[in-house]
């Protein structure tokens, strides 16, 4: 007897693996003629390489994936940021690297994607609302860039500011439910770990504007709201940064943020999650445990009450 | 007179199917979005509160229109409150969990704004299947008492689609507006009422 536990995906959904195909040799042939003049500069891409697991996650249609955003400098509704966020301009883009570090700085975006090796990698997506995707993205290790920048021993965290551009950002320029510009913040053991990146394409293309292009943070154990989008302007610091869910609804939206199915939202169930790409009379998926990359990261948290430290 | 009455009635049962209908189509033309499943179930329940503000409506629009012979009106909305949450239901149970126990059962249990929706349905279910001439007479007085819940299973709804949500607030409040202003014009009848008997009884009398 065949027990399906998953509906298929509709095979008219799926991109066509040729397609899919071309696009990566498209983008590693743009990328390998950028990056190719100056050699990598960080050796230690390969041994992050070996740590990525998941290589039999399929990715969700690539449809999904670019008309399903929470941006919330656009709008609150997650398919409508996609023609709202057209107008948002990403070029010229720099990076502000500052804090505790030795070599801070203004950085083009250029200039940091030239020192880094792009790389394709498969992660699960999961929404603090409970649905999720897999994603393709294209992008390296933020602990690569930091290390670059020399952090001092006394960095404790990172506190990541996305873009402030009112000008195109309705909800900025009319001070819609959040505080702007949108902050975030990862541990510093967090941020250097090698399954945390910092995406610049997704489906072998460069990110779509809707998506947090030029450049945004993944940290594919933690929910969405985490991984901040347009991001300009990074720094080391002492103690925790204030992040911006946590401070609108710190009772709702903690710091850490680590996906825990045990953990529910004061409101809603992290129990289950929807995958979007699935179909009608298909069981919701049960949530893991860091989204199932525990292997990979549970150490950072170990003798830590998750349920203090949501 | 009776005839035309009961044409338009017929005319509005078909009517309040189109929600449904246009629902289906949708599904059909794959029209519902990235998260076709949640959509449905949104949609759904949207109709289902819908129906139930109409069904709040119907008195007020008879007092202030001195129309007569609205009750019929009343019921049909009220059944169709009660059909469309069940379709919200059986959705959720079905299309979203596919009938699986254990998700369903952590999901109700950590998921307060759940509660909220399952009082509201409890609620519609009974004023539901008491809804007939049949059971009016049966219960007599407890009828009208029991009746009244709907406005429990109102507020019980619009708070169940409100404590759900992250961001926009707009449409709940709209709710939310529509239902104080229903309840408030029956407390505005209810005060006039009895200020009026007051006046109408015999003097020396209290």
């Amino acid at each position: 007897m065949i027990i399906k536990t998953q509906k298929e995906i509709p095979s008219s959904e799926i991109t066509d693996l040729t397609v899919f195909k071309a696009r990566r040799r498209f983008i590693k042939t743009v990328l390998a003629s950028v990056v190719g003049a100056t050699m990598p500069v960080w050796a230690d891409n390969n041994k992050s390489r070996t740590l990525l697991p998941n290589n039999a996650l399929v990715p969700t249609p690539i449809e999904l994936v670019k008309n399903y955003t929470n941006y919330y400098e656009f709008t609150l509704n997650k398919e409508d940021s996609t023609k709202l966020a057209q107008n948002f301009v990403t070029d010229p883009w720099s990076l502000e690297i500052s804090g505790e570090v030795e070599k801070a700085g203004i950085y083009h975006l250029e200039d940091i994607l030239r020192q880094q090796t792009l790389e394709e990698r498969i992660y699960r997506f999961r929404c603090v609302e409970a649905w999720s995707m897999v994603v393709p993205w294209m992008g390296f290790s933020l602990g690569n860039l930091l290390k670059m920048a020399k952090p001092l021993s006394t960095a404790q965290f990172v506190k990541f500011t996305a873009i402030h551009q009112p000008e195109t950002m309705p909800n900025q320029r009319n001070n819609v439910m959040l505080e702007w510009p949108y902050v975030e913040g990862l541990r510093i053991d967090e941020a250097m770990h090698p399954l945390t990146m910092l995406a610049v394409g997704v489906y072998g293309d460069t990110l779509p504007k809707q998506n947090g292009a030029p450049l945004r943070l993944v940290v594919p154990w933690k929910y969405g709201f985490k991984s901040i989008k347009a991001i300009v302007k990074i720094e080391l610091l002492k103690k925790a940064p204030i992040t911006t869910w946590n401070k609108s609804a710190p009772n709702e939206y903690g710091f850490y943020a680590n996906v825990n199915p045990a953990v529910a939202h004061p409101r809603w169930s992290q129990n289950s999650e929807r995958q979007l790409g699935s179909g009608f009379f298909t069981a919701r998926r049960q949530t893991e445990l860091f989204n199932g990359y525990s292997e990979q990261v549970a150490d950072l948290y170990r003798d830590m009450d998750l349920r203090h430290f949501f | 007179m009776a005839w035309r009455i009961k044409k338009a009635w017929l005319l509005t049962l078909i009517i309040c199917l189109i929600p449904l209908l246009w629902l289906f189509i949708d599904v059909a033309l794959n029209n519902l979005g990235s998260n076709p499943i949640q959509a449905l179930h949104i949609r759904l329940g949207d109709w289902s509160l819908r129906f139930l503000c109409l069904t709040l409506a119907i008195t007020p629009i008879q007092t202030i229109m001195r129309w007569r012979g609205m009750a019929d009106y009343r019921q049909l909305f009220g059944m169709y409150a009660f059909f469309y949450a069940t379709l919200h239901l059986l959705v959720y149970l079905l299309v979203d969990h596919n009938l699986e126990w254990s998700l369903i059962g952590t999901d109700i249990i950590e998921s307060p704004y759940i509660w909220f929706g399952l009082l509201a349905y409890i609620i519609v279910f009974l004023l539901g299947i008491t809804s007939s001439k049949l059971a009016k007479k049966w219960l007599g007085k407890t009828w009208k008492k029991l009746h009244r819940f709907i406005y429990i299973a109102a507020g019980a709804a619009v708070i169940h689609y409100f404590w759900q949500l992250k961001g926009n607030l707009a449409e709940p409040l709209l709710y939310v507006i529509i239902l104080f202003l229903l309840l408030g014009f029956r407390m505005l009848i209810w005060a006039t009422n009895l200020k009026l008997n007051k006046m109408m009884l015999p003097k020396g009398r209290k």
